[in-house]
């Protein structure tokens, strides 16, 4: 292969592996800048989505669906696990964030690392401990553009990924729930008085959020083939490097912070010793936290917050 | 209100069903919905009995709210007994185990003492002065690590290798420290987490120095001088901790260390300023604590005990490898600090009994740990965020704007 259809190649995976990380930071960005919390069960949250992807497939291949209904598969497979993820979300909130809205972040910090903990154990008990095969239901054939092939795979998540940001953006700016949302972040007291039922905006952030990671998890099970119970940790950290690296609170700010986090990880395993490529990864996240606290779009403001 | 409080079981119940079936249900590519079931039915009858208890309270009156839990009556209880008394007697019970207990007793005490440790270490930083450190296992690691090589490389017998595992954990805990002063809460979280993963992929890609994933072995345990007497007379002989009774001894003896520096560090100027700059650190900047040094203190000190006993812990095995210091590690020490009450020392102690130990008798149950552990640190949280044993301060703290406060 030449190198600049090398390099392609890996511009090509990098723009699918920031899509993921992208879709995962958004409902940390979007929970943080609501609560002003981080989500740590986000990334159990994350795989809960793939497991319910690769039952509900599973179950739709073992029907013979896939072969024949292969756009309305896809549709159910990604309705079903974003919406039980959305379930699960709000039961999180409701369990391990809503008794503790008002005391203390560090009792609010451990109670959502314990909820984690549960969930990814809950996980490793019901669906066990190896990995869990995924159905390839994409075949190899793709594209060749100069000499760098993109799967059709690879296709139907970067656009299905483009399009949920896109709709996240409008539903945030063009719709009431999302001014709603806007408000509450700004200040929960005054969208009180104003009338806005911020338990209702919240609950639904929880279901937003989630669901976007949910999406992730079933994009991850299709391209990689498997998934398993505590593979939302690796994912959770990068993509909370992400949130961080765009400025927490901001949506644009996520997507970027996924594209560059994608970037530099798939450039680091593709020119530098791939077993390092972690440690880069949460030495950009501190490094960022230190140089440059609010990120590249944060608000001025979330210099104050850290 | 019971219609209301019935409305609600049966909405948490159609929940549930909803979360539970699904995950539970579908293993590889069958439906076998009985374990999904009985999971279902397990969480409704922990949901009808919190019920049941609430009216069962309500009918009571009032006075059954600001009832003391039992865990809290049985401290005060022995609060209450002379000091030399209690202690004396824990001692007794500790020196005396290892003489009615067979092997494995004696390694699960060994395990348990080695947590009592890692938690009075993790409650300086996270109980005393407030910070989240989720990467604490990191300098267990620098510990373990440091005796290895050094002992494996130069020869350096574990007492001469101990001081310098101490300085390069405390130099490890001001390089984590540093960059993190001014993060509060969440961020400092993740920092920390980032660390410590740092750290354990260091351990385990740096092949050369550490042998990577393969791990290192060969260590020598720790030896003590005895006094022999022998045909020449009296001479200092050297033993090697090898048997499990005295590997229990050595780390009963480092843990009455920790235990006793710890309580003495939580009584004293530092402590006090620790304790400050939780509450509020702006504050106490403005009364004159120098907060950089304070915080980085609390990390360095941590840090030092938990190296200790990383130390023994490599020396005890003989054997370390980076797997041993997973995320999931610091989450079992940051829940026994949890489970006992932040910055409680009784609490602490007994929660790693109760987290380490409890396991060890329940075998069958033992894919569940993590699972419990889980379900504790949420429960305890929102229930009790105080702890098995509060800490008096913590406790007046966290139940300032509560009327109804029994407190002397």
């Amino acid at each position: 292969m030449e190198w600049s259809a090398f390099f392609l190649q890996q511009i090509i995976n990098a723009i699918f592996l920031g899509s993921i990380y992208s879709l995962i930071a958004l409902g940390y960005t979007m929970v943080y800048g609501i609560i002003e919390l981080i989500n740590f069960a986000h990334g159990e949250l994350f795989t809960a989505g793939a497991f319910i992807g690769v039952i509900v497939l599973t179950a739709l291949q073992q029907a013979g669906f896939v072969e024949t209904h292969f756009i309305l598969t896809m549709i159910i497979v990604f309705v079903l696990s974003m919406a039980y993820v959305a379930v699960l979300g709000v039961a999180v909130e409701h369990v391990a964030y809503r008794p503790l809205r008002t005391s203390s972040r560090l009792s609010a910090l451990l109670s959502a690392l314990g909820m984690s903990i549960f969930l990814s154990n809950g996980m490793m008990l019901s669906q066990g401990v190896s990995d869990r095969p995924y159905p390839q239901v994409f075949g190899l054939e793709g594209i060749e553009f100069m000499g760098a092939r993109i799967s059709n795979g690879q296709i139907f998540i970067i656009l299905l990924s483009f399009a949920l940001m896109i709709g996240l953006q409008l539903f945030v700016h063009r719709t009431r729930l999302g001014k709603a949302m806007r408000a509450t972040a700004q200040n929960k007291t005054m969208a009180r008085i104003l009338g806005i039922d911020i338990d209702q905006t919240i609950r639904i952030t929880f279901m937003i959020g989630p669901a976007l990671g949910a999406a992730a998890g079933v994009m991850v099970g299709l391209q990689y083939g498997a998934v398993r119970f505590d593979m939302g940790f690796i994912f959770m950290i990068k993509a909370f490097a992400a949130a961080i690296l765009g400025g927490i609170g901001s949506i644009p700010g996520a997507v970027l912070g996924g594209m560059i986090i994608g970037t530099i990880e798939v450039m680091w395993a593709a020119f530098l010793p791939s077993a390092w490529k972690d440690v880069t990864t949460f030495t950009v996240l501190i490094l960022v936290l230190y140089l440059k606290p609010a990120g590249l779009l944060g608000e001025s403001d979330a210099e104050a917050r850290v | 209100m019971i219609r209301q409080e019935l409305k609600k079981l049966v909405i948490y119940g159609f929940f549930l069903a909803i979360l539970l079936i699904p995950m539970l249900g579908f293993r590889s590519t069958t439906f076998e919905p009985g374990r999904a079931f009985k999971t279902l039915g397990v969480f409704m009858a922990i949901l009808i009995l919190n019920l049941a208890l609430k009216i069962f309270r309500n009918r009571r009156g009032k006075e059954a709210v600001v009832k003391k839990s039992w865990t809290e009556r049985t401290g005060e209880y022995i609060n209450r007994l002379p000091k030399t008394f209690t202690i004396g007697g824990l001692l007794l019970v500790a020196i005396l185990f290892p003489i009615f207990g067979d092997n494995y007793v004696i390694d699960v005490g060994i395990t348990c003492l080695i947590y009592v440790c890692l938690g009075l270490g993790l409650n300086i930083v996270v109980g005393l002065c407030g910070l989240l450190d989720l990467g604490y296992i990191a300098f267990y690691a620098v510990g373990a690590y440091t005796y290895s090589l050094l002992n494996l490389t130069f020869g350096l017998s574990f007492w001469s290798a101990l001081p310098i595992g101490i300085v390069l954990g405390m130099m490890v805990g001001c390089v984590i420290g540093y960059p993190t002063l001014k993060m509060r809460g969440d961020y400092l979280a993740i920092v920390t987490l980032g660390f410590g993963e740092i750290v354990r992929l260091v351990l385990n890609n740096w092949d050369s120095l550490t042998a990577g994933p393969n791990g290192l072995f060969g260590m020598k345990r720790p030896a003590v001088y005895y006094p022999s007497f022998s045909e020449d007379g009296f001479a200092w002989a050297v033993y090697y901790l090898k048997s499990l009774p005295a590997l229990y001894y050595f780390i009963l003896v480092i843990t009455i260390f920790t235990i006793v520096g710890v309580r003495r560090l939580d009584n004293s100027r530092i402590g006090r300023a620790w304790i400050a700059i939780r509450e509020d650190e702006v504050a106490a900047e403005l009364s004159g604590v120098p907060t950089t040094w304070i915080k980085l203190l609390a990390y360095a000190l941590g840090a030092a005990f938990a190296s200790v006993a990383g130390a023994f812990f490599a020396a005890k095995l003989s054997y370390t490898n980076p797997n041993f210091f997973l995320f999931m590690e610091s989450c079992i020490v940051l829940c026994i600090v949890v489970l006992g009450g932040v910055g409680s020392i009784p609490g602490i102690i007994v929660a790693a009994f109760v987290l380490i130990g409890a396991p060890e008798i329940f075998r069958g149950l033992e894919n569940y740990r993590m699972l419990a552990f889980g379900g504790i640190m949420t429960t305890m949280m929102v229930l009790k965020p105080e702890g098995l044993i509060p800490a008096s301060r913590r406790k007046r703290e966290l139940h300032e704007n509560q009327e109804a406060l029994p407190e002397d």
